[in-house]
């Protein structure tokens, strides 16, 4: 089938505002999207930036929006858009660098704002395992198939209007040790999470968890965060 | 401008190799870590099925046979002594991942959860044991989150979205490494004492692959440049099921789980190939069965590629055929929502690029490059030794999928990248930072950018008369074709020159894009001439080595020839020319014998 690809164009070096480049392109309807940024990039014009790696949805590099929405470029097939006409831009509220590439450093320092590491370092007295049942696993389990991809932040209202807000990523990795039965550190991240940036600042508009490529419940997962913060009790 | 930096020990990639050399080095000595990606990119986090250690949590099981099971699997080309090393520290590095937090699944009464991954058995009754310690069919993405975290927590310096282009010797000396940065486009100098490499594998020069993007072995490339030998690299892992025509891996876990692989006339056919392990055999033999299956026209439809099982019906027909048991003795029996729990992942990319749901119809799979055995060569304790008596270039050290210690041989078992990589990327960490405590830091003599710099300027600047992309495409071509799963005399002499054309070609290239920032068209310009390099060497080592063993299957040459050839081989890169020598394989206490699954 024949797609029309528009591409978000920014180059810093020689640019003074965006423009959008339309590329015709003869292509089958189980291609990914990366494909055709592949093929842009390789045979008509090499200048095309974006980031790619693993292309099949787990490193989490090629987060952009795709008409209109928050996807990876190697998770999106032709025929799952339903139409010829592609449009393909940068995530919104991190700085364009240049194309496709935003900049993640903005990002990265909100996920490190909430202590995202595991903290206890009283090991077992016999050198094994901490014990921890199969109920106990899975009260986390969602919340550690993030790959930092940046979709979900980048989708948030909030997070738009006010790029201080730690952001549903952030407070995604927060989850993930709260609630983990062998972490010590839940009282200080959920002090994090209290301050004016944090969780409150989320109006559950639900965007996150429509963006997330890993299908994480993330709406939910900051539900339950503040309602550890209103309680007062980590269940 | 060139920027120049000082640190003890820098370390080159951010995966689970990289970062675990991070943290051991970093607590006695001054270190960074160069990653071309952002370090939760790294390919470590598409690793799926588990980490192999004898934590014997479900049933008996110990190091010492998995060391054997590493040892018969690598067809008996692995080094004895390093796969001792490795299974013996794997137990602790285990635990010492799980006390940094990792989430593994767990057994009922709450300790690490493990399951049966190929060629790794009870060494009496020969069944699979269950040794693979997992999270889902996530564990590399587990490992990589895990190790990132705590690299944060320690506060370990990140140069990220660097590219490394040079290594830095000064005297037969490690000086340290120079590296674009892709945000800016300017080199660095980055002087040091000691340099981890750990910058992953090059299955991107075949066509239907596993690899990220980014797997253009890199290290391997500026180390051969440099004068230092690849060792072992005709051995390349195809690993048998890949997602038909994309390559994506199914993890063996599928098998361990109780998965069973169908050719068109619905045969078990593993039962031919072997007899009493079947599904589970080991990669290299699966994938020749495979192979063979769609040669003699037993693929799908005629096609090539055969089914991989994994409904809830034939799993327990199967296992109760088998007799397999639960370790509580009663049958092995599984529901739809079971499998789905245990392979999440596998399930949503057989939903989003197959559109198959894998509990109610069989995945088409076919081989898919996956693994390079082969790499720069080193010792048990990550230092790179550069010649057939074992010399230790000071300062140099390497681990993870760019090394070859050898543990892995002729052919790599299912979940021994992980271990490999925890293991040998923490201890080259250690010893990185114990010799940089010890060492001056070298004086380098000229401009030590100078080669990263011509190595730019050559990609700027040519005729153009060739395109990347399309020399790419004949890179992946001719590899598919002749330097595969099967190989003969014929096919690889013409792949050797194939190659050589190729390369020759691609000095014609000119990079279009003549922007500083972000310019992906050099960094991928310049990876596509690493695996030419790499290309060459793997054919013309595949061509030299006149017998099969584990991943090297020559169709001219179908047996294992110990008289000959139970030795390493090392490629030296002179010019365009690949010299070649020899050294022994380290034999400790299991005698070669033939490897029957």
């Amino acid at each position: 089938m024949e797609i029309r690809l528009r591409v978000f164009r920014f180059q810093p070096e020689k640019d003074q505002r965006p423009r959008y480049d339309v590329y015709t392109i003869e292509t089958d309807p189980t291609e990914r999207i990366l494909d055709l940024l592949e093929h842009v990039r390789g045979d008509i014009d090499g200048s095309l930036a974006f980031r790619r790696s693993c292309a099949h949805g787990v490193c989490g590099s090629d987060a952009m929006r795709i008409n209109g929405h928050n996807l990876l470029a190697c998770k999106v097939l032709v025929k799952d858009l339903g139409t010829s006409e592609i449009t393909v831009e940068p995530l919104l509220g991190l700085r364009v660098i240049k194309d496709l590439i935003v900049d993640m450093g903005p990002f990265l320092e909100h996920y490190k704002s909430v202590m995202p590491y595991f903290i206890n370092d009283d090991i077992p007295a016999d050198g094994k395992e901490f014990l921890q049942s199969p109920e106990q696993r899975a009260r986390f389990d969602d919340t550690t198939k993030c790959i930092m991809c940046a979709a979900c932040t980048t989708s948030c209202p909030s997070f738009w209007s006010n790029t201080e807000y730690v952001g549903p990523a952030a407070i995604v990795n927060a989850h993930r040790f709260i609630f983990d039965s062998r972490d010590t550190g839940a009282e200080k991240r959920l002090e994090v999470l209290n301050e004016q940036f944090g969780v409150w600042r989320c109006r559950t508009a639900f965007n996150c968890t429509e963006a997330c490529p890993r299908e994480i419940k993330i709406t939910q997962a900051i539900a339950e965060v503040k309602q550890v913060l209103t309680s007062g009790k980590l269940e | 401008m060139t920027q120049t930096h000082v640190f003890d020990v820098i370390i080159v990639g951010g995966g689970g190799a990289g970062l675990m050399a991070a943290l051991n080095a970093s607590r006695t000595a001054k270190t960074a870590v160069l990653s071309k990606l952002y370090p939760t990119r790294s390919h470590t986090g598409a690793a799926q099925g588990g980490v192999g250690a004898a934590l014997g949590n479900l049933e008996e099981d110990h190091w010492e046979w998995h060391a054997f099971d590493t040892v018969k699997g690598s067809d008996y080309l692995g080094d004895q002594d390093a796969i001792d090393f490795m299974c013996q520290e794997a137990v602790q590095s285990v635990y010492d991942l799980e006390h940094a937090g990792l989430p593994f699944s767990r057994t009922p009464d709450g300790k690490i959860a493990q399951r049966p991954f190929g060629g790794h058995t009870n060494n009496v009754t020969k069944k699979p044991v269950r040794r693979a310690a997992y999270a889902a069919d996530r564990t590399g993405h587990m490992i990589l989150q895990t190790l990132y975290q705590q690299c944060i927590r320690n506060g370990i310096n990140f140069y990220d979205e660097f590219q490394v282009l040079d290594l830095l010797l000064q005297d037969g000396v490690t000086a340290g490494v120079v590296a674009v940065e892709l945000a800016t486009g300017e080199l660095h100098v980055f002087h040091a004492k000691a340099v981890v490499f750990a910058t992953g594998g090059h299955g991107r020069m075949w066509d239907i692959t596993s690899n990220a993007y980014a797997y253009t072995g890199d290290g391997v490339a500026v180390t051969l440049r440099r004068g230092i030998p690849a060792e072992d690299m005709e051995f390349f892992q195809f690993h048998p099921t890949g997602i038909y025509k994309l390559g994506i891996l199914i993890t063996e876990a599928v098998r361990g789980e109780g998965g069973v692989l169908f050719n068109d006339k619905g045969e078990r056919f593993m039962e031919r190939y072997a007899p009493s392990i079947k599904d589970l055999a080991s990669r290299d033999v699966t994938s020749r069965a495979i192979y063979l299956e769609v040669k003699e026209g037993r693929g799908i439809q005629g096609k090539n590629y055969v089914y991989l099982d994994i409904r809830p019906e034939t799993v327990n027909l199967y296992a109760e055929k088998d007799g397999r048991t639960n370790p509580d003795g009663s049958p092995y029996r599984v529901t739809a929502e079971e499998i789905l729990a245990k392979i999440p992942d596998i399930a949503d990319f057989c939903k989003t690029y197959l559109g198959v749901d894998p509990v109610k119809s069989p995945m088409p799979i076919q081989p898919t490059a996956h693994y390079a055995m082969g790499g720069i060569p080193t010792d048990k304790y990550g230092q790179v030794v550069v010649d057939a008596q074992n010399t230790i270039l000071p300062g140099l050290y390497a681990a993870g999928e760019c090394a070859c210690v050898s543990v892995h041989g002729a052919n790599r078992l299912g979940t021994n990248s992980l271990v490999d990589l925890i293991v040998f990327g923490k201890h080259a960490g250690l010893k990185a930072a114990e010799y940089a405590n010890g060492a001056d830091l070298p004086v380098v003599h000229g401009d030590p950018a100078d080669f990263a710099r011509q190595q730019i300027d050559r990609l700027m600047n040519g005729s153009g008369k060739e395109k990347a992309a399309n020399l790419g495409r004949e890179l992946r071509k001719v590899m598919s074709d002749d330097v595969g799963v099967f190989r003969t005399e014929e096919g690889l002499a013409s792949a050797v020159e194939k190659v050589k054309e190729l390369r020759e070609r691609f000095k014609e290239v000119k990079v279009g894009d003549t922007s500083k920032i972000f310019n992906t068209e050099l960094l991928n310009t310049w990876e596509l001439g690493n695996l030419f390099d790499l290309a060459l060497v793997t054919a013309v080592t595949a061509l030299e080595r006149k017998e099969s063993r584990g991943a090297h299957a020559r169709e001219d040459f179908p047996k294992r020839n110990d008289e000959n050839w139970l030795k390493h081989s090392l490629a030296w890169m002179d010019g365009g020319q690949i010299r070649l020598d020899y050294k022994p394989v380290v034999i400790t206490k299991y005698v070669p014998k033939e490897r029957v699954y």
